[in-house]
């Protein structure tokens, strides 16, 4: 019975911080996007700097027909937006905020893995989505979603693997726990590579290509109203939690601070992550959109020789210091 | 919660033991029974990834298919496996196929044509093949059985350890040959790039109506790689026609399905 309980409440809590998190980020998106651009943002709803926004956009989602096409897949497109946002529930399970048992929603004992398959799955609502709108302009979307994730998959296992062998483990509670402050200039390569494949994974500008607006209106959201299209875009901003949370893991040191980290593991962890969103949101409105070509050179040329590089630099040290 | 569910049975992990006598095939356990149902699951999926007449749900059920296996890993407690198959299967082979397709064709509804003249020679080949395995895997470890409750077999450390130690040399040799087909990927690619590309590349904006039709009537009888010819110089000389909105699906279409051909 106990066991029952502690399930549930670890999963409840995964679950909440799955819906609120995402929204907090995209609250925040929508102030420091206003203040960098000179503009103030939402301020009405809720009163106190529009803290109310997003609830107040999701209550209008809800509130919106859900239309399908009438030449769309109709099964497959109603679909597509669980099978784009689920997985990210399931890979916030796997990640650990906190150095005790209880600060990890499961302990996985092939974490990397887990967490990438399981992100890699989430591209295919996209995919579906792509195809069962019986729109061109969706259509090209899912092509060029597929042809981005194809290219940054693998920069994105190779600098994870790269930080598997520095740890010996392929454990998330167990990299942190393998995991020395001079990790950090060893692996920043490994992790700006990581955080970049991952923002091109998410279709984060200036990686948004697939949902190019200028040029294919919303890629392959573009037949999407109310409901389904909110829960996309929820599948986006809990791709940046997941994102960000995963290279403060892997990289950063999750739980590790210069100072007071004993029983303050989670507020490190949480810290990063949210200097990390902060960085995605002014990516977002500093960088021009990447052509496809360009994306594509990207990563081929650029991405996948210096997470190979990484990769020998972190098998060569690992030998010295044995 | 089925994760957390499975993730809880491989906490405990397994043993291979030998214990085939205390066993019996008529009290099954509760991991026994789901290994049954998620296995007919599979087996339907596959079936239907088979018969089915739309060709991207045909993808979508193999989806459902590798899936399938992939849980059946984890309840045999290949934990490591289980993700690889997820990660390697779901995550890049179907993105492929499906990329494959909606480059292609992928017509929503039925197609006509997605059916076989070869069908009873492809069930004959696929039921055999079938049996061969059932055969020689009941053969190999009749009396094997995993033990749930003791230290996990399947676990990543397992696996590596009995990967490295026993089973070097196939891993090494695999590897090679993984190489080898990487190398002729880009072997092939190239020699289709540097036939069809030298009228169209340097000068890309105007020259390529004059050139290239020589370049298609000169080589087809000199080159090896002559299946490609009608494909590529048309996919080279889209790109000056095309108004500068369709012009980069245009040009990086080409360039990604055939290194994309290639590696598969």
């Amino acid at each position: 019975m106990n066991d029952v309980l502690d399930v549930t409440l670890r999963l409840l809590i995964v679950f909440v911080v799955f819906l609120t998190f995402p929204l907090i980020i995209g609250q925040t998106e929508h102030k420091v996007m206003a203040h960098m651009q000179g503009r103030l943002g939402p301020m009405y709803a809720g009163g106190f700097h529009g803290w109310a926004q997003l609830i107040a956009d999701g209550v209008k989602f809800a509130q919106k027909e859900d239309v399908v096409p009438a030449g769309a897949d109709r099964r497959i497109f109603q679909l597509a937006p669980a099978v784009a946002l689920l997985p990210y529930l399931l890979v916030l399970l796997a990640i650990p905020i906190g150095p005790d048992e209880g600060a990890v929603g499961q302990v996985i004992d092939a974490g990397v893995f887990f967490v990438l398959a399981v992100m890699g799955v989430g591209v295919l609502g996209s995919l579906m989505a792509g195809w069962a709108s019986a729109n061109k302009f969706s259509l090209l979307g899912g092509l060029r979603t597929a042809a981005q994730l194809l290219a940054y998959e693998l920069p994105m296992l190779l600098t994870a693997a790269s930080v598997a062998m520095a740890a010996g483990t392929v454990s998330l509670p167990g990299i942190l726990d393998a995991f020395e402050w001079w990790w950090l200039p060893w692996q920043i390569v490994g992790a700006i590579v990581f955080f970049v494949a991952g923002l091109a994974e998410l279709q984060r500008p200036p990686f948004d290509m697939p949902v190019a607006d200028s040029e294919i209106i919303f890629g392959a959201y573009t037949e999407y109203t109310g409901l389904r299209f909110a829960l996309f875009l929820l599948a986006e901003y809990a791709g940046i939690v997941v994102l960000c949370g995963l290279t403060t893991v892997l990289f950063l040191g999750g739980w590790h601070g210069p100072w007071g980290a004993d029983g303050l593991g989670w507020v490190w962890t949480l810290l990063k992550t949210a200097v990390l969103a902060f960085l995605v949101i002014w990516l977002r409105v500093t960088y021009p959109r990447l052509r496809e070509d360009q994306l594509q050179k990207l990563s081929w040329t650029l991405l996948v020789p210096l997470s190979l590089a990484q990769i020998a630099l972190t098998g060569i040290v690992k030998v010295v210091i044995q | 919660m089925t994760l957390a569910a499975a993730a809880g049975l491989l906490g405990s992990g397994p043993t291979f033991t030998a214990a085939a006598e205390t066993r019996g095939f008529l009290s099954p356990t509760g991991v026994e029974i789901a290994f049954l149902l998620v296995g007919l699951v599979t087996f339907g999926a596959a079936i239907v990834t088979v018969t089915t007449r739309q060709l991207v749900h045909a993808a979508l059920w193999l989806v459902v298919a590798l899936g399938g296996l992939a849980v059946e890993y984890l309840l045999l407690t290949a934990e490591f496996i289980a993700w690889v198959q997820v990660l390697i299967y779901v995550g890049s082979v179907v993105v492929l196929l499906l990329f494959g397709l909606m480059l292609t064709r992928a017509p929503i509804g039925r197609s006509p044509d997605a059916d076989s003249g070869n069908r009873w020679a492809a069930l004959t080949v696929a039921v055999a093949a079938a049996a061969a395995l059932v055969w020689v895997v009941v053969d190999a470890f009749r009396t094997i059985w995993i033990d749930l409750d003791g230290p996990a077999a399947g676990s990543t450390e397992a696996t590596g350890a009995s990967l490295f130690q026993n089973w070097v040399l196939p891993f090494e040799a695999l590897s090679v040959l993984l190489l080898a087909a990487l190398v002729g990927a880009i072997v092939l690619s190239r020699k289709a790039k540097a036939e069809a590309a030298p009228p169209a590349e340097p000068t890309p904006p105007k020259s390529t109506p004059a050139p290239s039709p020589p370049a298609a009537s000169t080589k087809p009888g000199s080159s090896p790689a002559a299946s490609t010819k009608p494909g590529n110089p048309s996919a080279a000389s889209t790109p000056p026609g095309n108004p500068p909105a369709g012009s980069p699906p245009a040009t990086s279409g080409p360039a990604a399905p055939s290194e994309q051909e290639g590696t598969r």
